[in-house]
């Protein structure tokens, strides 16, 4: 990428553009011909019933699979057409959080969340204790810097990972499905950084969930995705006057409706009267 | 019979697929060994896991597994009237034989299983993936330092086995036998050479790169499920101990 590429890119007002994406996995089509934006420096939601795709779509932005076709472009970068090298120095500009934490299980919290700048960095011990510190105090954390990931409960653990996903001060930070399995005052701690975190550091943020309320608190955007497609996008709140029946289940979260209760199976009464095998 | 010969020509398309997996992985760890020795602490620490905390099961195992040798090395040496050369047939099964194959049979058990699950285990819980999305390659920063690490604790543990194994046939040689304690270690060292102690620490280093570099391969890419990381574990131990057998054969053939 040049530095003139590099200046447009900068001034984009999208930082991730997603055309004529289509992907599949085990002869199943996850995504057919889907366009989408992520707006530089906000906070976009991705939302949709289990099983469509949203961490994977997270997968492919991040370049950990290939589109079988289309593009996904991150800062004007074609995250499919980078090798290892090029891919590693998008990542670098990119925070993660994973569902469960990821935490390494044989290091502690400070020695966690100063992994990346070990690994990339040269810097003095001291300082990379001092980044680490300040950034366990922006997550609340620095009290349990000496504690085990298995010490910590579900909330403080995503916290941890949190405060490692911004260690090196990324450009994009990415959550997948962050509220989950949390209790009240964790899913509230956590709403707050991300909305928090986005406007402090500047940073854009893409967080995958299929709670609407914690979505609609924190999202300046939405994309409601269903098979394979976007079926609405804007503002999280506007979503809900959708006219659309499937949007209207997710968001009133409906047990029937265009997304079956049912899985298909034969008629009820046939197959428990009849003579038909299970 | 169509379905029969094409399962056949399957599964031994698939057993060829996995030797070549197996070869370009671990051709890719020999490859990344010189920069990976570069993070020496790393292997150190590894080397602790691997070795270290072997030895009591290495140390015990190569006490009775001397001991027997002892004993059933008296029972034959005596039809023959030469029991004085018990120390020569102990130490020389021991260093060149039994010393390399059990330890490489109980490092797969100990060591290599503790490397699959762990490894598993980081995949399951999306440890390996985290660090790609690091941009930290896991196979430089996680499996080297464990690989290198199984390759350097493999040749000391023999060692150690060997030596232990030598203590007990001493013990029931000497101690409880009645075999000369001059005869039993000067005979030893009369006909243990050089290239005795070098085939048994050749095996061992061979013992080492394949146990260590089975264990990595199956835990990284074992499924990440719970399944799939017990698979993973029974799998490093059962392809470890046939290949550590295989390898002995072929080795001893060429340095016979």
């Amino acid at each position: 990428m040049t530095q003139a590429q590099r200046l447009d890119a900068a001034h984009d007002p999208c930082i991730v553009r997603i055309r004529g994406l289509r992907y599949g996995i085990g002869g199943r089509t996850l995504f057919d011909d889907l366009d989408l934006e992520v707006a530089r420096g906000e906070v976009t939601a991705f939302m949709g019933p289990s099983g469509t795709g949203k961490t994977t779509l997270l997968r492919l932005i991040t370049g950990q699979v290939r589109p079988d076709a289309g593009e996904v472009l991150v800062d004007g970068q074609d995250v499919a057409g980078l090798g290892r090298a090029g891919l590693y120095a998008l990542r670098r500009r990119m925070g993660m959080l994973f569902q469960n934490g990821a935490l390494l299980t044989d290091l502690d919290v400070h020695e966690n969340v100063a992994f990346p700048l070990r690994e990339h960095t040269r810097l003095p011990d001291s300082l990379i204790r001092s980044i680490v510190l300040t950034k366990l105090h922006a997550v609340g954390l620095r009290g349990a810097a000496g504690l085990m990931p298995y010490e910590l409960s579900g909330g403080m653990a995503r916290r941890v990972a949190l405060a490692r996903a911004i260690v090196m001060d990324p450009e994009i930070l990415i959550y997948d499905e962050p509220f989950v399995g949390l209790d009240p005052i964790s899913l509230g701690v956590v709403l707050r950084l991300i909305r928090e975190l986005n406007d402090a550091l500047g940073i854009t943020s893409i967080v995958v969930s299929h709670d609407v309320r914690e979505i609609t608190a924190v999202a300046d955007s939405a994309y409601l995705l269903s098979g394979g497609r976007v079926l609405a996008s804007g503002k999280p709140s506007g979503l809900a006057d959708s006219d659309s029946a499937e949007v209207q289940q997710f968001m009133r979260g409906l047990p029937d409706g265009p997304v079956p209760f049912h899985y298909p199976a034969p008629d009820y009464a046939e197959q428990l009267f009849g003579h038909l095998s299970p | 019979m169509k379905p029969l010969i094409r399962e056949l020509a399957d599964r031994a398309l698939e057993s060829t697929l996995a030797i070549g997996r197996y070869a370009l992985f671990t051709g890719r760890l020999l490859a990344e060994t010189p920069r990976a020795l570069l993070r020496f602490r790393l292997v150190v620490g590894q080397v602790h896991n691997a070795g270290a905390l072997s030895l009591v099961i290495i140390m015990l195992s190569g006490l009775f597994v001397g001991m027997v040798l002892g004993l059933q090395g008296f029972d034959l040496l005596e039809r023959f009237g030469s029991e004085d050369s018990l120390g020569t047939a102990a130490a020389l099964g021991l260093v060149k034989e039994l010393g390399p194959v059990v330890t490489a049979l109980l490092f797969a058990g100990r060591a290599g299983t503790a490397l699959a699950s762990e490894l598993g285990l980081m995949r399951a819980t999306d440890q390996l993936s985290a660090m790609e999305m690091m941009a930290v390659d896991p196979v430089r920063r996680v499996v080297m330092p464990r690989f290198l690490g199984g390759i350097i604790a493999m040749p000391l543990l023999a060692a150690i086995f060997s030596m232990i194994g030598i203590f007990g046939a001493q013990l029931v040689g000497v101690q409880m036998m009645g075999v000369d304690p001059g005869q039993f270690w000067s005979q030893m060292r009369g006909a243990v050479e050089h290239d005795d102690i070098m085939e048994g620490v050749i095996k061992s280093c061979v013992f080492g790169v394949a146990c260590s570099a089975i264990a990595v391969y199956e835990g990284f890419h074992a499924m990440p499920t719970a399944e799939g990381v017990g698979r993973a574990t029974t799998r490093t131990v059962v392809i470890s101990s046939v290949v550590v057998l295989l390898l002995d054969y072929m080795l001893t053939a060429v340095m016979l």
